[in-house]
Formats: C-alpha cells, sequence, structure tokens
C-alpha cells in the first residue's frame, strides 16, 4: 500500500506557534502557481511553481563605428533582469499545516491560480481545511501515479539522487550515476503496507505485488508491544536492542549452523520464537529491534522474489517506513543482500519524501510540459539530504528537520549526454569523490573555507554602483559557509561531494544573492589586455619551423591555463603583480617531461591526416583563451580541421563565456584572416555546454552542442583546465581521439599526483578498440587511477 | 521412500548382507544384544545434515549407507534392528515422536523380551498423555502396519522442545541405553542435544536431515494411507472460506510438488523425485511467530489458547483494509475493499489501541502470518513453475482457519492456478521419516 490515511489523530495537535521566516521558507510566494500538495501521516509536502527573477550578467559590442574613442574597452557589460522557471518543494510536520496555509495565503498574490493537486491519505482529512485556507479546490490525484512520476522526474534530473546504504562503511552513502535509461524498475513502497511496482516507461506501470506487513505493522505491533507511540521512537527502540533475545536462531534449534543448507547458526530460523516458549520479561528494545527484523526481512524477501520473477535488477525503496531512516535502510539492504545474496541492490532516493508531491505537481503542471525541459537541484535553495538518527544528532534534526526544502531550478536547455562517450552509463564526471576520502575532503573544504573572503571581496567589487552589494555579499559568505559546515556534518547532502559540486554550490548561492558574474571586469580586463597581444602572438608562432611551432602552441595552452582566478596560488600573483604576463606564465611552466606526458604521441599524431573536426571544451577568459586557444585553434583550422569551441551559457569564475567568446572570435577574426575565413565558411562554429560550471560533466551537455558533435562527426575531443579536465574527465573514455590540458595550479593537489605546483598534465588518447575477441583491457586506466590514491 | 509405489505389506526377506565400504560387516554375526561399537563415534562427526543429505541421494543405490545407523542386529532376526523402533524430530519448538507398537509378538518372543522394553511399550500405549507435557495424538495413529516383516501400530506422540531435558533424563531413569537400540533423530535438536544424549543417558543419536526425513516420511504416509482412508485433503469451494469443505485426495503423482513446511519457521522446498529436491526458501514468520506475538500480545500460555481466542476474534479491528483507506476497492490496482493494506494498520492509532480485544489480536496474528506465508509461497511456486503446493507442519495442526485462509489465497491470487493440499498427519513426517531411517537398511536388501 502506498502512504495510507496512517494519521495518529490525537498525537499531533496543530501548532500555530511559529513564525516563519519569509526570507527561507516559502520563497517566491508572490509569483506562485500550480500548487500541489501531498499529505502522509505525519509530514505535508507542499510543491509550487514560481519564477525567480535574478541578474544575469550580459555583454555586448560597442558599435565600433560611433564610439570608438569612447572607450578603450572592447565590449560592454550588462547586468539584465531574467526571469527562470523555478520548482519550490517543502516538507513539513502536519502540525504546521494550518500556520503555513495561513503564511501561503498572506503572501499569494497571483490570483489566477485556482486548484491545488492532493494526494497522499490526509489530502481527504485536511481537504476542507485547504479550500477554506487558501480559496482553492482541491483536485485529488491517484497516489501511486503521483509517487511514480515523481520517481521518474527525480530520477532523470537530479544526478545522485539513488544511493546504496552501507552501515559502517567510511561513507555509508554510495550515490549511484544516473543511467541514461531509467526504465525498467522495481519501487518497493513501504507505506503502512507495501507495494511492490514495476515501472516500464513514463506512462507504464503495475502494481505487480504487495504485502500487508510493512510500515505500520511495524508501527502498530510496535505500538501494542513496547506501549511505544511514536514511530521515530520505535526506531530509536529498535537501533538499542538485541533480537536474539526474543528471535529463535538457527543456532537455537540446532546448536550450531545448518551447514547442508549453507543456513548460518545466527540467522533467524522464527522471528519471536523464544518468546512463544519463555515467560520471562523482555524489554521493549529487544522487542522493537525483532519486530524490525522481521518485517524488514520480510519485505527484502518478497521484494526478491518479485525482482527475480520480472527479471528487474534496479530496486528502489521507498516509504516512511524508509524515509531516511538508517535504521531501516540498513535492514532493508542486508536482507536484499542475504535473499539475492549480492545480486540486486537495494537502492534508496535522496528525495524520496517528495515523491508523491513531484508527481502531483506534474500532473497539474501538464500543460507546461515540465518533462521536456531539464531541470537542475538549486544546491542554494535545498536542504539536503538530512537522514541523520536524532540519537546522532539530535539537536539538528529537531531544528533542521522541521522545514525541508528542495528547490530545482528550469534549465535553459535541454541536457544530454556527449554521444562520444565511451560508455554513457558507467560514465563518472568527477575524478575524486570527496565522500569516500576524507583527506582530500578535509583539504577541499578548507580550501573553499579559506578562498571565501576572496569571492566576497571580488563579488562587492564587480558592482561598485550598487550600495547593498556589500550586505547581499555577506550575506552570500553566510550562506556558503553554512552549506560548507553542513558539507562537513554530512558529506552526502547533496550526493557525492566532488570539487565540482563544492564550486557549483559556491555558483549557485552566489546566484542567489545577485552576484551573476563576480570575474566579469576582471575577465573584460584581462580579454582586453591579450587581444592588443594576439597579433604579435600568432606572428612569432608562424615563424617557427613546423615542429617547434606545434610545441609553442601547446606550451601557450598551458601558459594560458596558468591564468585561472579560481586557482588561489595564481590569483594572489594576478592581485599583487599586475605586469604578470604571458611570458611570465611560461616560465612557470614545468619542463618535459612533464607529469602526464603523451605530447610525443601527439605530435606524431599531428604527422598524419587531418582530424575531421574538434570539439574543444575552453576554460578561462583573458590569456588563456586568446593567446592560448585561439592560436591552437587557428592551426587545427589551417590543418583542414574544424573546430567547435564549446563554452559556458552562463558564468562562472573567470571561465569564458558564450557571449563573451562570440565577441573575442569577431574581434580577432577581424585581425585574422583564417578566423575569419573560418567563421565564414562555417568551419569553425561557437556552441554552448548548457553549463556554469568551472568543471564539466559531459553527461549533461547542451542537446546542441550534441547534434553539432554528431553531424559534424567529431573525431577528437580537446577538453583545458584543470576544472574540466583533472577535477572532472580525467578518466573519462570517450570514443574517439581525445585530448586533455592542464596545469596544476595547487600544490596539495600536484603533490598528490606526484607533481608540484605548476605541473602539467597532458594527455592524448585513443578510443579504446573494439574487442577484437578478448576484453578491453583496462591496464592503463589502472595505473593512472593510482596515481590519485597515493 | 524407497519403496515407492510397492506395498508396503508385501513381505520380503530381510537380511543384512555386508557390503563393501561397510565398516560394520564385521559385527552382523555378533550374537544377540551386543552393541555395535564400531560405527558409533567415527559416525557421528560425519553425520552432520550435509551427510545425511547425501543418503537421501543414495537411497536405493548400491551401497546404501549402513555406516549412517547404527546396527544391531537382534540374533532371531539378524537383519531388522531390535525393538523399541522410534523415530524422533527435535524442531524449535516441538519434538515429534513415532513409535511402532508390535502387535504381532510371538509369546517365545515375550519371553525373550526385557522388562524394560515392556515397560516402554506398555507406558507408551497405555497412556495418552505423557508427563505435564507429552501427548499421544490417538487420531492419527497408523493401524495394523506392515512394515520390515513385523506388524503393529504407528503412535505419534509430541511434546514441546524445553522438555527435552527431562526426557533424556526419563531415558536414563529407564535405563534405555541398556536396550542397546539406534535412536533416529532429525530436526536441529538431534544435533543441539546430542551431546546431552550421550552425557545424561549414555545414547547415541542417528542424526538425519530434517527435509531428507520430511519428504520421506510424507512421501510413505500418503502410500499406506490413514487407516484406509487417503492422507491428502484439499477444499473444495476456496474462495468461500465459511463454506469450503474438505475433500480427501490422493497424491498419487506428487511430482513436482511444493512442500511447505510451517513449523517453528517456515522451509519451502521444491521437489521433483523422492531423492531430488531443493530448498526455495524460508521464512522466519512461522509457527513461532505466531505463537510468540500471540504470547506478547494476549498473555496466552499454548498454541492450543491461542487458536481458540483467534476463533473468537475479529482481525479488522487491528488490520487496516483497503476499503478503510480507499472507501472501497482500489480499482486502479484491482485490489479489494476487503484486503488487508496493513496488518495492524489500525493499532497506529491510540483509540483503536485501546478498543481492540486480545481475541482480535490473536486472530489479527494468526491472519498475519498465514497470508504471508501463503504469499511467499506463492510467489515459489510461481518462480518454480510449480502448480501443486502441499503444506505441512504443526502450524497447520488443528489450524482450520490457516487452512482454509492458505486455500483461499492460493486459489485466489492464482487464478485457480494453484491448489493448497495438506496431510493429515502434518507434523509428523519429520519423525516418520527418522523412523524409517532405522529400518531403511533392511527394507533395501
Amino acid at each position: 500500500m502506498a502512504e495510507l490515511d496512517r494519521v495518529e489523530k490525537s498525537s499531533h495537535s496543530l501548532d500555530k506557534s511559529i513564525t516563519l521566516p519569509p526570507d527561507e521558507i516559502f520563497r517566491n510566494l508572490e509569483n506562485a502557481k500550480r500548487f500541489a500538495i501531498d499529505i502522509g501521516g505525519s509530514l505535508t509536502k507542499l510543491a509550487y511553481y514560481s519564477t525567480v527573477q535574478h541578474k544575469v550578467a550580459k555583454v555586448r559590442s560597442f558599435d565600433n563605428t560611433a564610439k570608438e574613442a569612447s572607450s578603450e574597452k572592447l565590449y560592454e557589460i550588462s547586468v539584465q533582469e531574467e526571469i527562470t522557471a523555478r520548482l519550490h518543494f517543502i516538507k513539513f510536520e502536519n502540525a504546521y499545516i494550518e500556520t503555513c496555509l495561513d503564511f501561503i495565503k498572506d503572501h499569494l498574490v497571483n490570483t489566477d491560480t485556482k486548484l491545488i493537486k492532493a494526494t497522499g491519505g490526509g489530502a481527504h482529512k485536511f481537504k476542507d481545511l485547504i479550500e477554506k485556507k487558501l480559496g482553492l479546490k482541491v483536485d485529488k490525484e491517484d497516489e501511486m501515479t503521483c509517487l511514480i512520476r515523481g520517481c521518474n522526474f527525480v530520477l532523470r534530473n537530479i544526478p545522485h539522487e539513488a544511493f546504496i546504504f552501507t552501515k559502517h562503511a567510511d561513507s555509508e552513502f554510495r550515490f549511484q550515476n544516473t543511467h541514461p535509461d531509467i526504465f525498467p524498475y522495481l519501487l518497493v513502497n513501504i507505506g503502512s503496507g507495501v507495494s511492490i511496482i514495476k515501472v516500464e516507461s513514463e506512462d507504464r506501470f503495475e502494481r505487480i505485488g504487495g504485502s500487508s506487513i510493512g510500515g505500520g505493522t511495524f508501527w502498530g505491533l510496535g505500538a501494542l508491544l513496547t506501549k511505544t507511540k511514536r514511530f521515530d521512537e520505535l526506531l530509536q527502540l529498535a537501533s538499542k536492542g538485541q533480537h536474539t533475545n526474543l528471535d529463535m536462531l538457527v543456532k537455537d534449534i540446532y546448536g550450531g549452523s545448518y551447514g547442508s543448507l549453507g543456513l548460518t547458526g545466527d540467522l533467524i530460523a522464527s522471528s519471536f520464537g523464544k518468546s512463544a516458549t519463555t515467560d520471562k520479561e523482555f524489554s521493549k528494545e529487544d522487542i522493537a529491534k525483532s519486530l524490525l527484523h522481521m518485517i524488514s526481512n520480510d519485505i527484502g524477501q518478497l521484494a526478491c522474489l518479485y525482482a527475480r520473477l520480472h527479471s528487474l535488477t534496479r530496486v528502489y525503496f521507498g516509504g516512511f517506513f524508509i524515509r531516511g531512516h538508517p535504521v531501516t535502510m540498513h535492514t532493508i539492504t542486508y536482507s536484499i543482500n542475504f535473499f539475492t545474496k549480492g545480486e540486486v541492490q537495494a537502492l534508496f532516493l535522496r528525495h524520496e519524501g517528495y515523491l508523491g508531491a513531484i508527481g502531483a505537481f506534474l500532473k497539474g503542471a501538464e500543460e507546461d510540459n515540465p518533462n521536456q525541459y531539464s531541470w537542475g537541484e538549486n544546491y542554494a535553495g535545498s536542504s539536503g539530504l538530512m537522514s541523520v538518527s536524532p540519537d546522532i544528532n539530535p539537536m539538528q534534526r529537531a531544528r533542521s528537520g522541521t522545514f525541508d526544502m528542495l528547490e530545482m531550478d528550469r534549465l535553459e536547455r535541454k541536457l544530454v549526454n556527449l554521444p562520444l562517450l565511451e560508455d554513457p552509463s558507467s560514465y563518472v564526471p568527477d575524478t575524486v569523490d570527496l565522500t569516500e576520502d576524507p583527506l582530500a575532503r578535509e583539504y577541499w573544504l578548507f580550501c573553499f573555507e579559506d578562498a571565501l573572503d576572496g569571492v566576497v571581496k571580488r563579488a562587492v567589487a564587480s558592482q561598485p554602483d550598487l550600495p547593498e552589494a556589500v550586505e547581499r555579499a555577506e550575506k552570500f559568505r553566510q550562506k556558503y559557509r553554512h552549506k560548507l559546515q553542513t558539507l562537513r556534518q554530512q558529506p552526502f547532502a547533496y550526493g557525492s561531494l566532488t570539487v565540482r559540486s563544492l564550486l557549483d554550490t559556491r555558483e549557485h548561492c552566489l546566484n542567489e544573492f545577485n552576484f551573476p558574474d563576480p570575474y566579469s571586469k576582471i575577465k573584460q580586463r584581462e580579454n582586453d589586455g591579450a587581444l592588443r597581444c594576439y597579433q604579435k602572438a600568432v606572428a612569432a608562432l608562424d615563424a617557427l619551423g613546423w615542429e617547434e611551432k606545434q610545441f609553442a602552441l601547446v606550451r601557450g595552452v598551458l601558459a594560458g591555463n596558468v591564468f585561472d582566478w579560481g586557482a588561489k596560488a595564481v590569483s594572489d600573483v594576478l592581485e599583487t603583480d599586475r605586469d604578470f604576463g604571458f611570458e611570465e606564465a611560461k616560465q612557470k611552466l614545468e619542463e618535459r617531461p612533464w607529469l602526464v606526458d603523451s605530447y610525443n604521441q601527439w605530435l606524431q599524431r599531428l604527422k598524419g591526416p587531418p582530424h575531421k573536426c574538434a570539439v574543444f571544451f575552453v576554460d578561462n577568459s583573458g590569456m588563456d583563451i586568446i593567446l592560448g586557444v585561439m592560436p591552437f585553434v587557428r592551426e587545427l583550422l589551417l590543418r583542414g580541421t574544424e573546430v567547435v569551441l564549446a563554452s559556458n551559457s552562463s558564468p562562472a569564475l573567470n571561465d569564458v563565456t558564450n557571449g563573451e567568446l562570440q565577441i573575442l572570435t569577431e574581434t580577432i577574426a577581424a585581425m585574422d584572416p583564417i578566423i575569419q575565413a573560418g567563421l565564414k565558411e562555417d568551419r569553425l562554429v561557437l556552441v554552448q555546454t548548457g553549463s556554469s560550471s568551472p568543471c564539466l560533466d559531459l553527461g549533461r551537455l547542451d542537446k546542441e552542442l550534441t547534434i553539432v558533435v554528431r553531424e559534424r562527426e567529431a573525431d577528437l575531443v580537446v577538453i583545458e583546465g584543470m576544472g574540466r579536465a583533472v577535477h572532472t574527465n580525467y578518466f573519462a573514455r570517450l570514443s574517439c581521439e581525445s585530448l586533455k590540458m592542464a596545469v596544476i595550479k595547487n600544490t596539495w593537489l600536484a603533490e598528490r599526483l606526484g607533481g608540484k605546483l605548476f605541473s602539467v598534465v597532458f594527455k592524448y588518447e585513443l578510443p579504446t578498440p573494439p574487442p577484437p575477441a578478448a576484453p578491453p583491457m583496462k591496464e592503463e586506466e589502472e595505473e593512472e587511477k593510482a596515481v590519485f590514491s597515493p | 521412500m524407497a519403496d515407492n509405489g510397492r506395498s508396503p505389506e508385501q513381505k520380503r526377506p530381510c537380511h543384512h548382507v555386508p557390503q563393501p565400504g561397510d565398516v560394520n560387516g564385521s559385527t552382523v554375526d555378533t550374537g544377540c544384544g551386543t552393541v555395535d561399537s564400531g560405527c558409533g563415534t567415527g559416525d557421528s562427526g560425519s553425520s552432520g545434515a550435509g551427510g545425511s543429505r547425501s543418503s537421501s541421494e543414495c537411497f536405493d543405490e548400491e551401497e546404501p549407507k549402513l555406516s549412517r545407523v547404527r546396527r544391531r542386529t537382534d540374533s532371531c532376526r539378524k537383519n531388522r534392528p531390535p525393538f523399541p523402533w522410534f523415530g524422533m524430530d527435535i524442531g524449535g519448538t516441538l519434538v515429534k515422536l513415532v513409535y511402532f507398537e508390535p502387535v504381532d509378538v510371538t509369546a517365545e518372543e515375550e519371553q525373550e523380551e526385557v522388562d524394560n522394553l515392556k515397560s516402554i511399550r506398555k507406558y507408551l500405549t497405555s497412556n495418552v498423555a505423557y508427563g505435564d507435557s507429552g501427548i499421544r495424538d490417538v487420531h492419527l495413529e497408523l493401524r495394523k502396519l506392515t512394515i520390515c516383516g513385523r506388524t503393529g501400530n504407528l503412535h505419534f506422540i509430541r511434546f514441546p522442545t524445553q522438555d527435552m531435558l527431562g526426557f533424556i533424563q526419563m531415558g536414563q531413569d529407564k535405563n534405555f541405553s541398556s536396550l542397546h537400540t539406534s535412536l533416529c533423530a532429525t530436526g536441529g535438536g538431534a544435533f543441539k542435544f546430542e551431546q546431552d544424549f550421550a552425557t545424561i543417558a549414555g545414547l547415541e543419536l542417528c542424526k538425519l536431515d530434517e527435509l531428507d526425513c520430511l519428504i520421506r516420511g510424507l512421501l510413505y504416509v500418503d502410500s499406506v494411507g490413514f487407516n484406509g482412508l487417503p492422507e491428502c485433503f484439499y477444499f473444495q469451494n476456496p474462495s468461500d472460506p465459511d463454506h469450503s469443505t474438505k475433500h480427501s485426495c490422493s497424491l498419487d503423482n506428487p511430482f513436482p510438488m511444493l512442500l511447505v513446511n510451517i513449523g517453528s519457521g517456515v522451509s519451502i522446498l521444491a521437489v521433483y523425485s523422492k531423492d531430488h529436491y531443493k530448498r526455495v526458501t524460508g521464512t522466519s514468520l512461522g509457527g513461532g511467530t505466531f505463537l510468540g506475538l500471540c504470547s506478547l500480545l494476549t498473555g496466552c500460555q499454548s498454541f492450543e489458547e491461542a487458536l481458540e481466542m483467534a476463533a473468537k476474534g475479529d482481525s479488522t479491528n487491528a488490520d487496516k483494509l483497503v476499503r478503510d483507506i480507499y472507501g472501497g476497492d482500489y480499482e486502479r490496482f484491482g485490489l479489494q475493499g476487503a484486503a488487508v493494506a496493513s496488518s495492524f494498520g489500525h493499532m497506529m492509532c491510540k483509540e483503536k489501541r485501546e478498543s481492540v480485544s486480545k481475541e482480535d489480536l490473536a486472530r489479527a496474528t494468526l491472519v498475519t502470518i498465514t497470508n504471508n506465508i501463503g504469499s511467499i509461497a506463492r510467489m515459489c511456486a510461481v518462480n518454480e513453475k510449480i502448480e501443486r503446493v502441499v503444506f505441512v507442519g504443526n502450524f497447520l495442526r488443528i489450524n482450520t482457519v490457516s487452512t482454509k485462509l492458505l486455500s483461499y489465497a492460493m486459489d485466489f491470487w492464482s487464478n485457480g492456478q494453484l491448489r493448497a493440499l495438506f496431510l493429515e498427519h502434518e507434523g509428523y513426517f519429520g519423525a516418520v521419516g527418522a523412523f524409517l531411517e532405522l529400518l531403511k537398511p533392511s527394507e533395501d536388501l
């Protein structure tokens, strides 16, 4: 059964005393529409769609003919208001429902909305209250349908949504990568009863079985046997109990194991079997523990029988019995492992509690067709996974457990995976999972905390005309510092913790406080400076012999890549030494042989036929793009290779954005006939990645880009920079040739890789040859991985 | 059974021929009452469950594993074990004992019979209750059974495993060891209490695998029938439990069958032939769980009391039904309003906890456990592609609520594809299997 009407009427009285902080909860209500509500036995989940007005940085070329004298600057930067769509999901205890409804009514300005979609067992009970308070008509939606819709939505849109749970492991949560194809799967929903649903596509699903022994049985029997009323308290009791006092184990019957059947002595032969024959008193804790084992094992067994019958290996568990409780996740995982002998892993979902609300919302928003867009979890506005059991961290739970939030932004572009990935389903963008690497985690969390002052300073400096920028920047500081603190406690809060996620979280927080592009001025200054050197640089290169030129081009890209404001070692230099230029950067570079050095193979390759089309994922603006990347691109064009320049859609650090790159390229074209011809002949194209991250997820790229890649039959992928080629994609395998170039601008990382500051990664790789008979060799990869685990 | 399909009445010469590998062959000719000392110890180490499992596989083969059974031949009829003939199944909750009472004892024989043996026979056959807790299921007695050349009655006795040490003590008091008989035992207790048998009563057990014994015993009892009537039965019209009626049937062609043994816990076996089977799965939610939960919830003292309460109760006062949630059927998923959505689901609510009766709770416990077993059994039947599901085990004793519920569940959820079958001697097959093991080699040869 789904989450049924397990509302315990007397246990929660409605609490009206709470005051809601409007900045934090129920945000953006002014433009809210399409409400949906999912009322369960103890928690209410509210969903609505809203539009967020926020500032975005835009660049625009000066009209050269008219304003030539007015400015030395190449383009102007303007901050514009943009409206984007955001989904808000809030979870709170039923006790607050009336207060919340009042709050919504007071803040809801838009009156277009007439309906509220409702699901969950409590929807019926609170129908009148909702209709009275909000003046919206309650429209009930089928619970199971909502659940499945919601599940499909989070699986498709939230990376690291699903995880396996391993108690006692270094990292209890092991997140799963989003599989390009989420179907088919089994959803085992453990509400008061259990429903087992097979999902084959967006619209095709079937309840293939179920059981009456579920969360309600644990709660109901538990309450009878232990006189403990609340579900959470029962779980707490269970976590302290010993099941062996009540359960009859195999060894109680056999004196040891039952060897011929492979049944170990500790296996439960008969749940509660000992309480049948002993008259002694049993502790509440022991009773709760036996009950928990009995129910978890039973559900696990049924789930396995159904999974086997339908040949399904992906089995997700949800419902209030699971909902973030480590105790139940552990017992269910144990049971599944036992019954399938490890063939099936129990999967849990980070946003499991929201599925019904998301589904109900989607039902109501069908005319907006939300499934045609890609959505992204907003790390700034989402609470993250708070699955700390009350006994581990009682305060934390009491406070943050009251209101939990999930916010999702509608992305401008539909995101799909790069068609050139060797195996999209096993692609993992991130090189190091900080959730599983405490040392690295410690370091990077420190790093980001340490860099925070600088980011705040730069954010303020980017908006000199806005006096309240200081205050906003301070709010940003608090928000991001709080996120870092949360992540220190719960590294799993937003899925696997990675350098990428730390960077992305910072971007989300900056955007949240309207600092869309703190580096805009710096980028502008550096772009201007670099453009002035372009022609000279190209002329110097053209004077070189072929081989020297190839090497100089590569060194150019690397030297350009030193100019990274995201790296503290560099930004400290750039802040103090205004004269630090391209030549100085070259001096910093490591001499060959580099830390990772396959330059000889690359040179050898260049002696061969030209590539058909190269996709170049670029990094920083200024020297990097103009003096490093552009001459390299120019050479590719000269060789007869088409070039696709892929840059970020929106700002991140000092990375060049697609908007900026358009202007820069046109300016360069005006100086350089080769670039000019490339543009004119459509052999040089600029496309956006769909990303606004300093890192690169090749699994989530702008669909337009992937179309270009496919149409032009790209046979070379160049990935540049530490964020894109080291923190991410270092191990990425592509089905075509690839070139990863970066300068390590962080001593700690360099040392970890066995190098030093300004070590060079130059990694030229060929695709894995199609296996003739034997399986493909993976040794090379293994070796390189070893570098990362000293 | 070795002689499945062959009339057990058929008299066959029973004699012991030493076999290659029969380490005890040399003891065949020892005189009456001599203990074969050679087989005991070497045996006990290897006769774990694993070993005896293979005994099932080579039941009929050329080399019966005589070493498995301690064999003492009696001087007059060398080829069968001396009396008394017992088979024992020591489960987690109950000990099941079958005792063969020969009715063809000749005067000469009676003369020879030691007092001890006589008193045991008398004690067991003239009582229906033993001590505080031993009970003879008189109604199950198999009369005039001829086996291994002897005719007699097979008695079925049970007592709680808790009293096992008392039983062993009695064996000591009655100087059972002086009879030098083999005591064939199966069930977990055969292993657990082995040491106690040895040290307290000076008895060495012949330990046998419980699943081997279960299948052997079941096939045997089914083949001899229940005093002229069939052993097997089912419920006609299972979809209406209030009016369904019990009908006898035969298990003529029993394979493949899914055998669901509900003792303290549950084992589910797929049986393909008399010596080819596999344990498909099991569940810890069995008879022990019913009684354990019932005694915690109601304070009941016995299985009988628990069932009596359950018979009077109404589980819907504790269970939440589909219609309690949806007001009727949940049509989207084809769930009937009367189906249980959440066992004990009403008990989440304080008011309902206060108004529920002990009888209701007993009934809900019974229904929950039974339905769960039915559900797992059904899934196994589908996964194993077996249509005949046979339920045995002492959980089903005097438990019409469960047998009818299982019949209903099998029928309903399979659209009539599956049929639940039951056997009259529900819990005794392991003990019968152990008993047969005692006689086995002579039967074979």
